[in-house]
């Protein structure tokens, strides 16, 4: 699912500026899954803010709610109210949802409170890993089930690449940990598959066009418009 | 081998061809708008090596791009091989880049994949990667062979272009390093050089596995030396550089009790040595010396390897 | 004997056995389609046996899956059969169910089956002559396409369509000019 993370809460009071009343607007889907942005989380976020407005003598007012998805501007409805009445809101959902919400409510003023980060799996509770790259062309039917992508530090159509070193990438995370050479598990899957010839074709040029590289995109389904 | 037979008459190719043990040598380009540099540098190096490597912001530092260093080192008498990486251009970039080489001189080309972001001095830089260097190298190969750019389109002239690629022996999983030379002689790579080799019977274990493959008559392969300035530089690179496999009994050797001449004179003859076992090993066409900031070594160095002087062909 | 050619001439020639008798499956709306069915049949008009009926209380209530189902089982064409176009009882129903019928003729382009073996007709109540007509004009074209190429022995398009439908079909009736029960329906 699409993860994110809390901005450091002096960039949320900076994005907050001097306004008076505040909603702290949670998304109950994918942000609430990954304990980032939830009606738990906004309700905790509410809180800070107005600890932090005592702290420094101001008069605020913070709510919190959250909706189920707001992508959807019919769950938005549900909350509609409450968004009227903010100064500001603060919006805990996606980079979807936030921009889903200032959509439908402009030119209410609308803040993001995180930075959506990766389309990511939860490897174990509370650990996300990122796996797609939603470039528009899946390949991972040739690549026994690893994205290439995103899992790769620069997206090889034939990698590993002279970097790959026991089976790690010559890159380590912001966090100085490693990470695993995508194509060293390509690897050992396709022999665990008996499809070790995979790692031997040569792969073309990927067509980035099908990417955001190629422009915002649009999926339309045409059978289920409304008549 | 007539003119007409070569794929880009540079020198390289014509020395490779004729089965002459090559040497190549490498140049970083300076970090400022100095031509002066590579002036020197070439002139250094001049005589001593058939062809100069010269870098392409190397470990994602920006530096003098190999383009225009190579024009210059060609001006100053040493044929150039120009790098270009692909975290750097995109597939339009990389073909104007070597049309514009071609333009220049320029025949020689080393298709990297390049140093990722985070090892240099822009980590905030977006990655390009539109391709990966197997899809360089054959590229450039349908470019000079079939006229034609990638999307399909003919050109008017096609760039005569001879292709390298490089290799890692020593990176994982070693049981995939001979193939992925396979992989890249498909593609089109008519030389390449190994990254630099301490552990020399690893290598040779890989040589072998390239022999069993036929690949050694298929393409020409240059081994990667980095002649060590002190012990300092032989435990970092042991340590720190991915892909790089430094024995501890080199590490011992270059940890001569004293600093500077000493020990760097410890690491020239340790760089004798390989190349001499290098022009043993079936299979090996020539040496790439990798001195940098060090370029001063290599004349000393390919003097006492026995390797003057350098072939002239026509 | 002269092989008929497929409508769309595109295809190559291919045989098609001049004894094959197609099966049809024809979803027919209760309000309009049905009784146009049942007003052909007190005309005494001819058309043929091939189509086997399906009554269903609007063709809105047709999904994808119903119609895939139906070709999946062998049937050599289906039709769904609705009110005009603005005058359907549930409103917009039949127009539902036409785009449903063209996304299922770009499902079958994809499979490489002639997208011309679904198709949606509109006919009023009063026309029993018009449903005759599409039954006999749309049987002829199966004929020329040939059977569906993954028919076979043992299984029955109409009991899978049926079955895919579930309680959404109506009972069959006898083919009379018996007044219909009306169904408790909901408006779209």
């Amino acid at each position: 699912m699409i993860t994110a993370e809390r901005k450091p809460l002096d960039e949320i009071l900076e994005l907050v500026g001097d306004k008076k009343k505040i909603l702290v607007a949670g998304c109950d889907t994918c942000v609430a899954i990954c304990l980032t942005g939830g009606e738990k989380e906004a309700e905790i976020l509410a809180s800070e803010l107005r600890i932090k407005a005592e702290q420094e003598g101001r008069a605020v007012e913070v709510e919190h709610t959250a909706a189920i998805r707001q992508c959807e501007w019919e769950y938005l409805d549900m909350i509609a109210e409450k968004i009227e009445q903010a100064d500001v809101v603060l919006s805990m959902a996606c980079g979807i949802g936030i921009q889903s919400l200032a959509e439908k409510f402009a030119p209410k003023l609308v803040m993001p409170a995180v930075n959506t980060n990766m389309l990511g799996m939860p490897q174990e509770h509370a650990v996300w890993l990122e796996r797609c790259g939603a470039c528009g062309e899946c390949v991972i039917g040739e690549t026994a089930g690893i994205c290439p992508v995103v899992r790769c530090s620069k997206s090889l159509m034939n990698g590993p690449c002279g970097g790959s070193h026991d089976g790690k990438c010559e890159v380590t995370t912001p966090e100085k940990e490693d990470i695993d050479c995508a194509w060293a598990l390509i690897w050992e899957r396709l022999k665990a598959q008996g499809r070790e010839e995979l790692m031997f074709v040569n792969r073309p040029p990927k067509n980035w066009s099908k990417s955001s590289s190629g422009g915002p995109r649009k999926m339309v389904r045409e059978e289920a418009k409304p008549v | 081998m007539t003119a007409t037979e070569y794929k880009a008459g540079s020198n390289l190719e014509k020395i490779l061809s004729e089965g002459k043990f090559a040497v190549t040598g490498e140049c970083g380009p300076p970090k400022g708008a100095d031509v002066t540099v590579i002036e020197e540098k070439a002139k250094l190096l001049k005589g001593y090596v058939d062809a100069v490597n010269i870098t392409d912001n190397q470990t994602a530092v920006v530096r003098v791009c190999s383009m225009a260093s190579g024009y210059t080192a060609q001006q100053n008498g040493v044929e150039a091989i120009m790098q270009m990486t692909c975290r750097d251009r995109n597939r339009l970039a990389m073909q104007a880049d070597i049309l514009g080489a071609a333009t220049l001189g320029i025949k020689n080309i080393l298709c990297l994949t390049g140093d990722h972001m985070s090892f240099g001095n822009h980590p905030e830089a977006k990655g390009v990667h539109d391709l990966d260097a197997i899809n360089l190298i054959q590229m450039y190969k349908d470019m000079r062979d079939e006229k034609k750019f990638q999307c399909g389109e003919e050109m008017t002239v096609a760039p005569p272009l001879y292709i390298g690629c490089a290799e890692n022996p020593f990176a994982d999983p070693f049981e995939l390093r001979a193939l992925r030379l396979k992989k890249k002689i498909e593609a089109g790579a008519d030389f390449v050089q190994t990254q630099c080799i301490f552990n020399v019977p690893k290598f040779k274990k890989w040589m072998e596995e390239v022999r069993a493959l036929g690949l050694h008559k298929e393409i020409k392969i240059l081994a990667g030396i980095t002649p060590m300035k002190g012990v300092g530089g032989a435990r970092y690179m042991q340590k720190f550089v991915p892909g790089i496999d430094v024995p501890q009994d080199i590490v011992d050797r270059m940890a001569v009790p004293e600093k500077g001449a000493p020990q760097q004179a410890e690491g020239k003859k340790i760089a004798v040595e390989m190349i001499k076992e290098f022009t043993e090993i079936e299979g090996v066409a020539g040496v790439h010396i990798m001195a940098i900031e060090w370029e001063i070594a290599v004349p000393e160095i390919v003097e006492a390897a026995g390797l003057m002087p350098r072939p002239a062909v026509a | 004997m002269a092989v008929p050619e497929a409508a769309e001439a595109a295809a190559p020639k291919k045989f098609v056995d001049p004894d094959f008798e197609p099966e049809i499956i024809v979803f027919a709306c209760h309000y309009c389609a049905y009784a146009a069915a049942d007003l052909a049949g007190s005309m005494r008009l001819q058309y043929p046996t091939n189509i086997r009926m399906i009554k269903l209380p609007c063709t809105g209530k047709l999904e994808v899956i119903h119609l895939l189902r139906a070709i999946e089982a062998g049937a050599d064409g289906v039709y769904a059969a609705g009110c005009m176009e603005g005058e359907c009882h549930y409103l917009k129903g039949n127009l539902w169910a036409r785009k449903r019928v063209d996304h299922v003729k770009d499902l079958l382009a994809e499979l490489g089956i002639e997208p011309e073996r679904v198709e949606m007709f509109n006919m009023s109540s009063a026309m029993g002559a018009k449903f005759a007509e599409v039954a006999t004009e749309f049987t002829e074209l199966i004929k020329q396409l040939g059977p569906n190429p993954v028919k076979r022995e043992g299984v029955s398009p109409h009991a899978a369509a049926r079955e895919a439908l579930g309680g959404v079909a109506m009972p069959d009736q006898a083919e009379s000019s018996v007044a219909v029960t009306v169904e408790e329906g909901h408006a779209e």
